[in-house]
């Protein structure tokens, strides 16, 4: 159904699961290290396979980091919080039960500000936030789906399995109205923020980092109860966030508005056609047999601790994104061009570098964002904010010209070394030794010496010729506006 | 050394032993050898041990090569242990006495057993068990039973039969057990040994194949009660693998024994009798004995009282709820993809087939039934009124047990209510079985420490009575010191210890002594 008939008729409500794996440098309940990208099964300890015998011990850093993103989020923290069993059979889950956390969550009760791409903010109720371990990744190999079904057999790799996680649960988010596809993404994109802030995940959609499984439900307008919800899997970029939770709230609508009855399930998304699809049926009695985690005794973190990470807390993204408006003097386009592209930190960190907040945000969404763009990586992962405001003030110095920058930028990107080391090795240093220049001018001269009679007789744009040439002369490595000068003295002569 | 002379060696207890080695009269490797001998000879027999230690002769050499070369060594230095094989071993198969981890060589050593390696004691092998110790006969090993030494007709108790009958048949000094409901308590009752079950905490559980995680504890089984403190010296304190280890600096529990054996320790000594443990299921003769016991510690001035104890009589009903619970989690892991037993349905199947396959192959009735059980318990719509209640339940045990500990010092009660019972006698009736544990189940609960010693013969049938002691959580040493006292004012009136009057073995050499109590 038409999205716009489908609001007329129907009021979404949603809710998020997201999934935040914390870069500790060990796993949640081990030694084995939490790294991306090894070969399989070789990132493991005798607790990850839940090999007899093996215990677990809480990562100590794990409930730091999961203290600061529950404060974060405005959560309270649990004086006391315990760890339960959520027990499933699964072959990525080597105990056959998840060490979770189930009535006793570390926080609870917070709210996130959202703000929204014209700038309005929206509140988002937080249920809470529990620590668990990640599970393994299971490869199924023949099939045309990828998935279980229809597979010849399936690999296990245990690498994953006991990474930190901590687990954002919203509560029924309701009045997005037609804005709930674009609050779905910026929800995701503000936790994104807030974990990179603090520093305890790396937050990349694209490795698993961050999941997210969206929650979305339709009910008539003025009907208190809610409808029966589905819950997308894994929709593992911002913009699928978005995607799926229009595509949910348009499908959902076209089977109610049908007379229809939605299925309480999980649903796949499937990138390529922008669908989702049935996944198994879920039901709230669901029964994972939870039960106090024995093995583990309760996390009691002291006042004292709280309040010292607290007390270290980053600005929320919300009010350092006012605060940087405000200071940086963007218009409302200019910011909102900056937010999203993505580019915020970095351009605050040029401007903590010594820039000027319109040189940093001229270079990161132009020439940065353009190779990032052509080379389809992230402007971030290119290039450091304190090589852009070192490049920035050596134009501003006038040592390089904004040509030669662009040269400077690519070999920075390149690897070749900080700006003033590429200038140096390259020697790219705009040339501003007067008799250089002057040799090049008089050489200019001598092949078109109409030149000088012609600015002698008020026509000052023919010294453009000249300038031209000298700066072809010299490889582009001239002050184009010091030439200009010397080219009028020239003719004042 | 002549082979009688050998086989004397092997009753001695520990603790005459490591002086011995200590005064270099005896070499480890002799020990060691002694002891091997004993398990060739009799254990055709007993069948206490499903593994034995082909590395033992080399571990002993080479803490005799030590010894000489003048190294600072342990007090049980050069001394054979048995090991119960619910505890993980490198270098030795670690099964539970289940076919679904038969064969299964664990890549870590359980951190007890790492400290008996690290002290040098020599690890003479595996001893049997109830299938993942889920019993009180070891008639659910899967690997078949263990015999009484008292009675070869007769169950060792359980769930570590194989540990009390190993010590008991003179096959090991001592020996490690693991003590969920009382695993370690009830045989040594029912085999006239010592068994000693720690303060929850006191003992890691890393490395031990877990039943139930909360209730699981590590410890020593001997013949005196002075080595069962040598050992759990050796085994116990912190251990950061294991959150549930107590962070506690505990004394020398062999101190604690020594002092029972010298000192006035029993007089002006708070016994409290509770109630609720005695009555009706309790044999006659045990019954006997252990009043004879009270009246013994009456007469060495200690003070009898009767302390209540209202809802032990809730304590199995409850424990029958929380150690299903755990062990149908804990033993979820047993599905074939990672390790031991993988059974593949006849024309293949799905990974859920050969998980289903493979568990029913390769558990045990009594596994299946607790699995069934605790998984029962833990469903939705249930969790209230099963494992929710008998979490409450716990919680008023606990209860009694600090409003007891305020009117006494130790708490008593027979170790088991009946003396051993004959194979298959209770194999059908599981909850005849289950009520063996009566008496030792409460201290699990609590996670207090509880003692279990010899206190004689029931008259009925010529078999071993066993006295338990508790004692309130961290003062495990209290224990040894009154376990001693008692165990001298006994042997005092035996004339020697109780495992004189054990018949002799088929396959032995050495005669008992004749007598009667």
């Amino acid at each position: 159904m038409d999205f716009d008939r489908a609001l007329e008729l129907f009021e979404p409500v949603l809710g998020f699961e997201v999934h935040v794996e914390l870069s500790t440098r060990t796993k949640m309940f081990l030694e084995a290290p939490n790294v991306f990208g090894a070969e399989p099964n070789t990132a493991i300890a005798p607790v990850d396979v839940g090999l007899p015998g093996s215990l677990p011990v809480v990562n100590e850093q794990a409930v730091r980091y999961s203290i600061s993103l529950g404060l974060a989020l405005g959560c309270s923290i649990a004086e006391s919080s315990r760890f339960a069993r959520k027990n499933y059979f699964y072959p990525d889950l080597a105990k056959n039960y998840q060490i979770s956390q189930y009535d006793e969550p570390i926080a609870f009760d917070g709210e996130v500000e959202v703000e929204l791409e014209d700038g309005r903010l929206f509140t988002v109720p937080i249920e809470r936030a529990h620590m668990e371990e990640d599970a393994g990744k299971l490869t199924h190999v023949g099939g045309a789906t990828g998935r279980i079904h229809g597979a010849e057999f399936s690999l296990v790799d245990y690498n994953r399995a006991g990474v930190p996680l901590v687990e954002i649960v919203t509560r029924p988010i309701v009045g997005a109205g037609r804005d709930a596809p674009e609050l779905a993404r910026a929800y995701v994109a503000t936790i994104r923020d807030i974990v990179r802030a603090l520093g305890v995940s790396e937050a990349r959609m694209e490795r698993g980092n961050l999941r997210c499984d969206a929650n979305v439900s339709l009910r008539p307008h003025g009907q208190r109860e809610l409808g029966t919800r589905t819950e997308t899997k894994n929709v593992n970029s911002f913009r699928s966030v978005e995607r799926a939770v229009r595509y949910e709230i348009q499908r959902q609508a076209a089977i109610l508005a049908d007379g229809g009855t939605i299925v309480q399930e999980t649903r796949h998304w499937h990138e390529d056609t922008g669908t989702t699809s049935p996944g198994r049926p879920k039901s709230d009695a669901d029964d994972y047999r939870y039960f106090p985690e024995p093995d583990l005794v309760p996390v009691v973190p002291s006042r004292a601790l709280v309040e010292e990470l607290r007390a270290a807390l980053p600005e929320a993204p919300a009010a350092m994104r006012r605060r940087l408006k405000a200071e940086w003097g963007f218009t409302d386009a200019e910011f909102r061009d900056v937010v999203n592209a993505g580019l915020l930190s970095e351009i605050a960190e040029t401007v903590r570098e010594g820039a000027a907040p319109f040189q940093a945000r001229k270079w990161w969404t132009g020439e940065i964002a353009r190779i990032a763009n052509a080379r389809e990586v992230e402007p971030g992962s290119l290039v450091a904010p304190q090589h852009v405001s070192e490049l920035i003030a050596l134009v501003e110095s006038g040592e390089l010209t904004d040509r030669l920058a662009r040269q400077v930028l690519e070999a920075v990107i390149d690897g070749e070394g900080a700006p003033h080391e590429v200038v140096e090795s390259r020697g790219l240093a705009v040339v501003s030794d007067d008799g250089a220049l002057l040799a090049a001018i008089d050489e200019a001269l001598a092949a078109q010496p109409d030149v000088l009679d012609k600015i002698r007789d008020g026509k000052v744009q023919a010294a453009g010729a000249i300038i031209g040439a000298v700066m072809k002369a010299m490889g582009g490595s001239a002050d184009a506006a010091r030439v200009r000068e010397l080219v009028l003295e020239r003719a004042r002569g | 050394m002549t082979d009688s002379a050998r086989e004397e060696l092997t009753r001695l207890p520990a603790a005459d032993l490591a002086d011995l080695l200590r005064s270099k009269e005896v070499s480890s490797v002799e020990v060691t050898r002694a002891h091997l001998d004993r398990i060739a000879a009799v254990d055709g027999d007993v069948h206490a041990f499903l593994h034995v230690s082909d590395a033992a002769l080399a571990t002993a050499a080479k803490v005799d090569a030590a010894r000489i070369d003048g190294a600072d060594l342990s007090p049980l230095a050069g001394v054979p242990v048995a090991i119960k094989d619910v505890l993980c071993t490198t270098d030795m198969p670690s099964t539970a006495a289940s076919r679904i981890l038969e064969g299964w060589i664990p890549p870590y050593d359980a951190t007890v057993v790492r400290r008996l390696r690290d002290a040098d004691l020599v690890p003479l092998g595996k001893t049997n068990m109830d299938e993942f110790a889920m019993g009180s006969s070891t008639e659910h090993s899967a690997f078949g039973v263990t015999r009484n030494p008292w009675d070869l007709e007769r169950i060792p108790g359980g769930s570590g039969g194989g540990s009390a009958a190993a010590v008991a048949a003179f096959e090991a000094p001592v020996a490690l057990g693991s003590d969920t409901g009382g695993s370690i308590r009830q045989p040594a009752a029912v085999t006239g040994t010592v068994g000693f079950k720690p303060t929850y905490g006191g003992v890691s559980r890393f490395g031990v194949i877990a039943l139930a995680s909360s209730l699981d504890q590590v410890g020593p089984v001997a013949r005196t009660v002075l080595d069962a403190a040598l050992v759990h010296d050796v085994i116990g304190g912190h251990d950061p693998h294991d959150s549930t280890s107590l962070p506690d600096a505990w004394p020398s529990f062999a101190d604690a024994a020594r002092a029972g054996r010298t000192g006035e320790t029993l007089r002006g000594l708070r016994v409290g009798v509770i109630r609720e443990l005695d009555g009706e299921g309790f044999q006659a003769g045990v019954r006997t004995r252990f009043s004879e016991a009270l009246d013994l510690l009456a007469r060495a001035g200690a003070e009898i009282v009767e302390v209540s104890a209202p809802h032990f009589e809730y304590a199995i009903a409850a424990y029958y709820l929380i150690l299903p619970a755990e062990a149908s989690s804990n033993l979820a892991k047993y599905d074939s993809v990672r390790f031991g037993l993988r059974v593949t349905p006849p024309g293949g199947g799905t990974v859920e087939d050969v998980m289903a396959a493979t568990r029913e192959a390769g558990f045990g009735d009594e596994v299946k039934r607790r699995i069934i059980l605790g998984t029962y318990a833990l469903s939705a719509g249930y969790y209230d009124a099963y494992y929710g209640s008998a979490q409450k339940v716990r919680t008023l045990i606990q209860r009694d047990f600090t409003a007891a500990f305020e009117a006494a010092d130790v708490l008593v009660s027979p170790a088991a209510p009946t003396t051993a019972f004959r194979f298959g006698e209770k194999l059908d009736d599981p909850l005849a079985m289950y009520l063996n544990d009566v008496t030792t189940i409460p201290a699990n609960l609590a996670g207090v420490p509880g003692l279990a010693l010899p206190i004689g013969l029931a008259p009925e049938d010529g078999l071993p009575v066993g006295l338990q002691l508790m004692a309130p959580a961290r003062a495990d040493a209290r224990l040894y010191t009154v376990g001693a006292a008692i165990e001298q004012l006994l042997e005092d009136v035996w004339g020697g210890p109780l495992l004189a009057k054990a018949p002799a073995l088929p396959g032995g050499m050495l005669a008992a002594e004749e007598g009667a109590l």
